[in-house]
């Protein structure tokens, strides 16, 4: 039955298959399933390499991990990461792609397939899933990893008798070290052409046996087990049909079917006969009952005061990698950037040249600065997640978490939105409960992401004088911690606010199982490094580029003949006064800038920032802003180079040197403050949006972020400036 | 649903001592149920408390003979009674 499944595929339509040309041969297909930390991570990276791309899975909003792994015998095939799991019962979004992907031959994903990954050392809990996949008759190879950490705790496993037990190859393994590799490629080759396997774990009651049979008949499926999953998650089916969910809700309806009730029974069930199954298979030999490496570090992790010092060290550490140890390589390709500007203007001459290195190369530059960051920040994470550390955090914060309507797990997004929302709020996906979920990804973009340091860093320079206070503490830093804190204290007390009007469609629970801690595998740290920055340029990058592009265009054209009225009115001026050529030219551009389209729309604006203190100035560069904030210091660099002294460079120094009508500096503290403020709170990014949209599927979470940091930002900067002015 | 027992009197996860073993014998809640039981966490299976977050929320508990460590909420302890 499933034979006749897989020659209707390549036949079947392909939406997404757009104007590519027909492969004549698809490679075939396999799917790495198994629970978490169950080392599958590590086998997929070992199969693929740097062969890996990220997408989606056809209409939904999870991560599809693709790859092409190299087989024996030359043979290659495409390798789909599924998210780790424990059941084919889905508990989070995460899981529910599993269920889509598996029930549907007609899926463009489905596998040839599965290899099951399972952790020797808890084989009874990881055969669970095994069994479930293989009632559903897809061919599978068991690949049994973990097997160094099975030996070191006693346990002896008798492989091919679970091989025969199970009716599938059974490959021990250690993916972390390579080792079981060579046997698995050469046995995936071979399997390309498998048949099911045979065995049955479990059977449904005969009770239930007639509903299944008009499941069966009315979807055309290949046996009662994938039946009964029909029954069970019909409504999170997104291949079903309206039609179709609706006869099946009528069907469940009339056969009474519960499905709690069944599902617990089917699990029990399993586990008997898991048990019944080890007790031929696995021998333990505790010579004595030592207390596992893991628990004894715990004790120290996770005590009531080191545990949290512990913590805060960490964090400390990261804070100072971000912050310090990133600023050398910033700093180089800042450089870079700007070097290779001023190459090609040396050289190149014309709107176009100005468009390129003003516009593109210039918003390049605004992205690719902040890959050190990045980058360090990602390892930092992955390193943490990848010893169990992570999941030891979670526990520690979950209580402190919760007052606030999140969770432990709402700590990662968090900490990854120093750095920047876009992935951090992708992070947000681990945690099953709806209403922790969607909480965590609107206040993620509170925390003061790394786009908000030039800004940051630009205004106090400005302002903050370089003293210490009380001798030892550093007023910049001091400033600068104080507008991290807004952000996490903002984004506290906002999730507090909307923990009480949302009501939850779940309940959230934190079951969760702790790995145990290992060293970090390098490889999977630097891939993942690679995996995110990647995102960011691509996904960040489009974006802040096209509004460069545009803020250039706005910057250097203006409406009708305005911007050559202005000009000539100001060089008959410059006639009149004798004015040097140098001073004309800075007038010239002044007035041109000024009469622009992104001058009127400074002007436009104008009445309304005001109150906060802000000009037309400081409002151009808040609209370019609103795209992306990286685009602030370019901004008020373009708008305040004219009418400066040509060789005054840094955008501190043009700042400084601003003046109000009255010829006193302009960037006062307050004003500097009440922008800092705006900055921190504000909603000025497009990408942050865009990836709120993707993740929540709803205009009114991104929506909802815009308007309110927005109106809280107002709201801030109104208050600074009109109390303190 | 059976007659439920004196469901009051038996004890929970969470009544546990650090270091204290005990077996599972039933689940309380039939959602949370689920999620513990594809955990491995089912009747019969030997549960020991070795710890908790420094709030007293959440708990750590070891489960069964292949000994790994669940981390859960003192809700979800409750939800798990065990055999006297």
């Amino acid at each position: 039955m499933a034979g006749t499944m897989q020659d209707v595929r390549p036949a079947a339509p392909q939406p997404d298959s757009g104007g590519r040309a027909p492969v004549p041969e698809r490679l075939p297909r396999l799917a790495l399933i198994g629970n978490p930390n169950s080392g599958k991570t590590s086998l997929f990276n070992q199969l693929t390499g740097l062969n890996q791309k990220v997408g989606n899975f056809p209409g939904v909003t999870v991560d599809r991990k693709t790859g092409i792994a190299q087989l024996g015998g030359q043979r290659r095939a495409e390798v789909v990461d599924l998210p780790g799991t424990y059941s084919l019962y889905p508990k989070s979004l995460d899981e529910r792609v599993i269920a889509d992907l598996l029930y549907n031959p007609l899926s463009p994903d489905y596998p040839d397939f599965v290899v099951v990954t399972v952790d020797a050392s808890n084989l009874r809990r990881s055969l669970l899933l095994f069994s479930q996949l293989a009632d559903l008759g897809l061919p599978a190879i068991l690949a049994l990893n973990m097997t160094d950490v099975a030996a070191d705790r006693g346990i002896q496993l008798d492989v091919p008798v679970l091989a025969r037990e199970l009716g599938v190859p059974v490959v021990p393994m250690n993916a972390r070290k390579g080792v079981g590799l060579a046997a698995l490629r050469i046995l995936m080759a071979d399997r390309l052409a498998a048949a099911p396997p045979a065995g049955r774990f479990w059977q449904p009651e005969p009770a239930l046996r007639p509903l299944l049979t008009e499941i069966r008949r009315h979807f055309d499926l290949p046996n009662d087990y994938l039946a009964l999953h029909y029954a069970h998650q019909f409504r999170q089916l997104h291949f079903l049909s309206e039609a179709d969910r609706t006869f099946m809700a009528e069907l469940t309806e009339r056969y009474e079917f519960d499905s709690t009730a069944q599902q617990a029974a089917e699990t029990v069930g399993r586990y008997a006969h898991i048990n019944e199954l080890l007790l031929e298979v696995v021998t333990v030999t505790r010579t004595e009952r030592r207390e596992p490496a893991s628990n004894r570090i715990d004790k120290v992790l996770t005590h009531r005061v080191f545990g949290y010092l512990i913590f805060l060290g960490i964090l400390f550490l990261l804070f100072q990698a971000i912050f310090a140890w990133a600023q050398y390589p910033m700093d180089w390709i800042d450089q870079g950037i700007t070097a290779l500007s001023a190459a090609i203007q040396a050289r190149f001459h014309g709107p176009l040249v100005r468009l390129l290195t003003e516009g593109v190369i210039a918003g390049l530059g605004g992205v690719l600065i902040f890959i050190p960051q990045i980058a360090l920040l990602f390892a930092f994470l992955a390193v943490l997640e990848e010893t169990g550390y992570m999941a030891r955090v979670t526990f520690l914060m979950d209580k402190l978490m919760r007052p606030f309507g999140l969770s432990g797990k709402s700590v990662v997004p968090l900490i990854s939105g120093l750095a920047c929302a876009v992935p951090a709020i992708m992070g947000a996906r681990t945690i099953e409960s709806w209403k922790d979920r969607m909480l965590t990804i609107f206040v993620t973009p509170l925390m003061s992401c790394s786009a908000r340091i030039p800004v940051y860093t630009v205004l106090v320079a400005l302002v903050v004088p370089n003293e210490a206070w009380l001798g030892i503490f550093n007023m910049r830093g001091l400033v600068l911690m104080g507008l991290y804190l807004l952000g996490l204290g903002s984004a506290l007390l906002s999730a507090l606010m909307l923990k009480v009007v949302l009501k939850a469609r779940e309940r959230s629970y934190f079951i969760m199982e702790f790995p145990v801690y290992r060293w970090p595998r390098w490889k999977n740290v630097g891939l993942t490094i690679v995996e995110k920055v990647k995102t960011f340029v691509t996904q960040a990058g489009k974006v802040i580029i096209a509004i460069s592009v545009l803020l250039w265009v706005l910057a250097s054209y203006g409406p009708g003949q305005r911007q050559d009225q202005a000009a000539a009115q100001v060089q008959q001026q410059a006639a009149v006064q004798r004015w040097p050529a140098l001073e004309t030219e800075r007038r010239v551009a002044s007035a041109r800038l000024e009469t622009s389209y992104a001058g009127t729309f400074g002007h436009v604006i104008e009445p309304a920032i005001r109150p906060l203190g802000f000009d037309w100035k400081i409002g151009i560069a808040l609209l370019t802003s609103f795209a992306a904030r990286e685009v602030f210091v370019g901004t008020m660099s373009t708008i305040y180079s004219v009418g400066q002294d040509a060789d005054l460079g840094t955008v501190q120094q043009k700042l400084a040197s601003e003046e109000d009508a009255q010829g006193r500096p302009f960037f006062t503290p307050v004003r500097a403050l009440s922008l800092l403020v705006f900055y921190v709170f504000a909603m000025q990014c497009m990408s942050t949006l865009a990836v709120t949209y993707r993740e929540t599927k709803s205009w009114r979470w991104p929506l909802g972020q815009l308007i309110y940091m927005t109106g809280l930002a107002y709201a801030a900067s109104l208050f600074v400036w009109q109390v303190f002015s | 649903m059976a007659a439920p027992q004196p469901v009051s009197a038996r004890r929970t996860a969470n009544d546990l001592r650090p270091g204290e073993t005990a077996i599972v014998c039933c689940l309380k809640d039939p959602q949370m149920a689920l999620k513990l039981l594809d955990m491995g966490c089912i009747p019969g299976t030997q549960v020991r408390l070795t710890g908790r977050a420094p709030l007293g929320d959440p708990l750590m508990l070891v489960l069964g003979d292949e000994e790994y460590t669940l981390s859960l909420r003192v809700s979800e302890a409750l939800t798990i009674q065990l055999k006297d």
